[in-house]
């Protein structure tokens, strides 16, 4: 991209400052620290000059917005045309109370649903099974059957609404439920908008809600592609996610390594199938952290979308554009944010909005400040709702396209980033594919050493952490936090057998032998999961069923 | 002291997070401890077993989904029962500071919330270990 | 009621108190030991061991649900290695047991090396025996995974158990010449991958080479995760043990391992002898600084340490 002539210009005067001045006034005045680094402790040289990105070709590397390989964005206009989908994950308690709160986050602007689930029901129990205990409610919003999907989303028109369900090893359960509960309003499928995250892999990598072994996880999220592209079509299917990889502690690399990674083994699964492979990569959605060290998060969504794109067209040959375009939502890092002096997490919030944003993220997710402390109350959530609605409409960022293109230094990232990502995905290959390097610990390995390392560097104060191990202070103030009320578990119980009384438990029985039939042959088993929740099957009962038949997921560990 | 100290690491509940655990896990390793690893979706039942026939010092339990004030002193209560007097049980966790009175009282010897370095853990333990 | 009381009514925690107490080189425990041992030689020991990912915890546990369908009483000891810096150790293999946790008739106990090689700790020997006073049946002991070293397992079980999985390429030609004779039975896991037949196939062509041997050790594919063939798998083992109980070869061997143990023991104790006396009154320092002047050689320094314990 640069004149040769003038890049040796560029070196030579380069070097002459390198040496005559910067080595004079070191003397002088020495830099605060030996070694400069990243958030993910890439060493990062004093400047960055076109020396740094010699190689880089304009048309190749970056193109244009819309354009692959899509560095600059998946959109040809981006924020211009609209602004990133403002959307705050929520849900606690019961069914009747995360319906209120989205009622209010839509009244509040919000324009879309996010929808947590407690843990109980993310594993696939019932809130009256004995692991269950303690449980109910306390994450997000627990959800038995279809009687509560229904009063989760009573008074919302769910054609009018796009709604992200963060649900994996159930996500075929859920989504039927969604499905019911819109027919139920008089909405057909292919009317409906949203994302459900069904991504297993990285539960087995980092996250820990799994149920069933790689292989039939598999078929699940196969036969829902498959359905989907059929009746569902506007739903995006999968949530490819590298933010609880990178939660867990990987670094911004590992994060688009294995993330990819992951994503490459569900396009080989489904390719196996024998689906087409532009049918279902446009309904392929991915999901990453942000982190603090700004100009590093920016390079690194750039970064994976370059990579996805090449992934996609020179592995499997995917034709159409859509199917190469890395869209992505993106939260803030919940592992960065304090419990000590928890109005900083403001900032570290704001920051880390930027970051998305200037990444071209495709929606978000802001953190509340006290969520180190306990779920958010309703004013942190508006706060961190409010961050992202300053950065949109204050900031300016938003005026004009990847407006960080061209510098050096992110450009120089953005190239490392996907080198070592790359390599990283090489040796997944090796390891015969992601599912492998899963089963036989190996990315769990890697992570816990960069999260270990980065624990260390914290202690000795190698990394600061305002307020933790640098400018701490004595903290008096109270803080305001959410509390679930305990009684939650006991009400949801007596819900849940209320319905077991009433409901007509030989069509459940039925539905339910129905389903564990073909849980035993190669058919998809949407179909017969749909019948199930239709006939108030509850989620427990649903995924035992494919329990007896799978078996169960044990972990890898090696630390 | 002239053994190893011997800690059962534990995650009870359904909750998934275990980078702390597994952090801690490894510090205590380097700190000369014997630690006992159970993964995963433990309940205070398996919890106890396992700190019964391993014969730990201490029981630490990390969980981050807020069930903390259910299954930490249950985990304490069943110690009790097996007749375990001379075990520390530690809390780890997303845990709110209102909580923490309560599980102290239950019988949790400490709490240590996210920022703790895992330095403060490794000497709490060697300070108050009850079997010499 | 005492601890020798409690273990004798299989009390768990008497059981793992004894365990540790014997880790940590306590008297009191291998007096215990002294006085109940003509109550042991009843249990019957599974050594399980093969390299590292092979599987070993997960079969463990399996061939463990095994033998509980028929009320055996069983014993895990589970062993990992400790770290040679610090000392310390992660101990993972209960996570592939959890659900024996709560069986009152399964103890599981996990142990560091605390720095001694082959596979399995010092106190493994003991804990054996603890366990065995406690009233297992089985007692299975799950090695180290770390390739050749594990090789003392087989001066400790009656029957060895060697886990393999397909595809180890070369690992499997480096560890061979070291197993080959260990191993009473051979378990090759994860049979679903490919290349499950040729790893069979080619231990089977190993052993033709033995074929003088009256005992043939049997090959099994077995699926762990999948919980397939593990009956065919114990019932292998058993036949093994039958084997050596009809023919009375059990006792030539449990001869042969206690020739070992006891001869560890006396060194052990000569060792820790040797290391007193050199260490009293700074001797063995100032020898080497003799040593090092030239004034002395270490031959002769040795001498002195050794002409100190012989009186």
């Amino acid at each position: 991209m640069y004149d040769k002539k003038k890049l040796e210009d560029v070196k030579a005067a380069f070097k002459n400052w390198e040496e005559n001045k910067v080595n004079k006034s070191l003397g002088k005045f020495p830099e605060r620290k030996e070694r400069f680094s990243t958030g993910s402790d890439t060493e990062v040289d004093r400047l960055y000059t076109p020396i740094n990105v010699e190689d880089l070709d304009y048309e190749r590397d970056l193109g244009y917005p819309g354009e692959y390989p899509f560095t600059r964005g998946v959109q040809q206009t981006m924020y211009r045309g609209r602004f990133w989908t403002m959307r705050q994950y929520a849900g606690f308690a019961t069914a009747e109370e995360s319906n209120n709160r989205y009622k209010y986050l839509l009244d509040q602007g919000q324009t879309g649903l996010s929808v947590a689930f407690d843990l109980p029901t993310q594993i696939g129990y019932d809130s009256d099974h004995a692991l269950s205990e303690g449980e109910v409610g306390k994450v997000g919003v627990a959800i038995d059957s279809l009687k509560d999907m229904e009063v989760l989303f009573d008074g919302i028109p769910l054609d009018k609404v796009s709604t992200s369900m963060t649900i994996n090893a159930p996500a075929s359960v859920l989504l039927a439920m969604y499905i019911a509960v819109a027919e139920k309003q008089g909405v057909s499928s292919d009317k409906l908008r949203g994302t459900i995250q069904n991504d297993i892999l990285k539960e087995y990598i980092a996250r820990g809600t799994y149920i069933f072994p790689p292989e039939q996880s598999m078929r699940l999220i196969t036969n829902i592609f498959e359905y989907c592209s059929k009746e569902v079509p506007q739903w995006n299917t999968i949530s490819i996610s590298g933010y609880h990889i990178r939660e867990a502690g990987s670094t911004a690399a590992q994060e688009v390594a294995f993330t990819l990674a992951d994503g490459i083994a569900y396009v080989e699964a489904a390719i196996k199938a024998g689906l087409d492979v532009d049918e279902f990569a446009p309904r392929l959605s991915f999901f990453f952290n942000a982190h603090n060290d700004l100009l590093e998060e920016v390079a690194k969504y750039r970064a994976a979308r370059r990579l996805w794109a090449k992934i996609m067209k020179e592995r499997f040959h995917a034709k159409k554009d859509k199917s190469m375009q890395l869209k992505f939502h993106t939260q803030t890092a919940g592992s960065t944010l304090t419990a000590q002096q928890p109005d900083n997490n403001i900032i570290r919030v704001t920051v880390q909005t930027l970051a998305a944003v200037l990444g071209g993220t495709q929606s978000l997710h802001t953190n509340s400040r006290d969520e180190a402390l306990a779920l958010p109350t309703e004013d942190s959530v508006r706060i961190a709702l409010r961050t992202q609605q300053v950065v949109a409409y204050e900031s300016g960022v938003t005026e004009t396209i990847d407006p960080l293109a061209g510098s050096y230094y992110v450009e120089s990232l953005t190239n490392s980033i996907e080198e070592e990502a790359m390599a990283y995905i090489e040796k997944i290959d090796n390891l015969g594919g992601a599912t492998k390097a899963i089963e036989n610990g190996y990315i769990q390995k890697e992570i816990q050493n960069s999260a270990y390392k980065y624990q260390m560097q914290v202690e000795s104060l190698d990394s600061i952490v305002v307020g933790v191990n640098k400018f701490k202070i004595e903290e008096t103030e109270k803080k305001e936090l959410l509390k679930v009320d305990p009684h939650v578990e006991i009400l949801q119980r007596k819900k849940l057998q209320k319905l077991r009384d009433d409901r007509d438990n030989d069509k459940v029985n039925e539905t339910l032998s129905v389903l564990k039939e073909k849980a035993e042959t190669e058919e998809n088993l949407m179909p017969y999961i749909l019948d199930a929740v239709k006939s108030y099957a509850t989620l427990g009962e649903v995924c035992g069923v494919l329990r007896e038949v799978f078996g169960e997921y044990e972990q890898t560990v090696i630390l | 002291m002239n053994r190893p100290i011997r800690v059962l690491v534990a995650k009870p509940g359904l909750d998934g997070h275990d980078r702390g655990a597994k952090v801690i896990a490894r510090a205590l390793r380097d700190a000369g401890m014997e630690v006992i690893y159970t993964g995963l979706r433990q309940t205070p039942e398996q919890i106890v077993a396992a700190a019964v026939q391993e014969d730990v010092d201490v029981v630490a339990m990390s969980l981050l989904s807020g069930a903390h004030n259910h299954l930490f002193p249950k985990v304490v209560n069943l110690l009790k029962g097996e007749g375990v007097d001379d075990v520390l049980v530690l809390g780890g966790g997303v845990i709110p500071d209102d909580d923490i009175p309560f599980l102290l009282e239950s019988g949790v010897e400490a709490i240590f919330t996210p920022g703790t370095p895992t330095k403060d853990v490794i000497d709490f333990i060697n300070t108050n270990i009850k079997r010499k | 009621m005492d601890i020798q009381e409690r273990l004798l009514k299989r009390d768990k925690r008497a059981c793992a108190r004894l365990i540790s107490m014997l880790e940590n080189n306590d008297e009191e425990a291998i007096n215990i030991i002294k006085r109940l041992f003509n109550k042991t030689g009843s249990a019957y020991v599974i050594g399980i061991t093969g390299p590292p990912g092979s599987g070993k915890s997960t079969l463990t546990d399996r061939l463990t649900k095994e033998l509980r369908k028929e009320g055996k009483r069983v014993g895990i000891l589970a062993i990992d290695p400790t770290s040679p810096f610090s000392g310390g150790a992660i101990l993972g293999d209960r996570i592939r047991m959890s659900d024996l946790a709560l069986d009152k008739d399964v103890f599981i106990r996990s142990m560091g090396t605390r720095g001694f090689l082959g596979g399995v700790s010092k106190a493994t020997w003991g804990a054996v025996k603890i366990l065995d006073m406690y009233g297992c049946d089985y007692i299975f002991i799950e090695t180290v995974g770390v390739g050749q070293s594990e090789i003392d397992i087989v001066k400790m079980a009656d029957t060895v158990l060697m886990v393999l999985i397909p595809n180890m390429g070369d690992d499997i030609q480096a560890i061979k010449a070291g197993i080959m004779e260990i191993a009473d039975v051979f378990a090759i896991n994860k049979s679903d991958l490919d290349g499950a037949d040729k790893t069979k196939m080619e231990i089977e062509m190993n052993l033709d080479l033995n074929e003088k041997k009256e005992y043939r050790p049997p090959v099994v594919k077995v699926s762990a995760q999948k919980n397939e063939d593990i009956d065919i798998l114990l019932r292998k083992l058993r036949d093994h043990e039958k084997y050596l109980k009809d023919t009375e070869l059990i006792h030539q061997i449990r001869q042969r391992n206690l020739k070992t143990e006891i001869l560890q023991l006396a060194e052990e104790e000569i060792l820790r002898m040797i290391m007193d006396k050199a260490y009293e009154n700074d001797l063995l320092e100032e020898l080497s600084i003799k040593v090092e002047k030239r004034e002395e050689n270490p031959y002769t320094a040795k001498e002195k340490i050794v002409a100190l314990i012989k009186d």
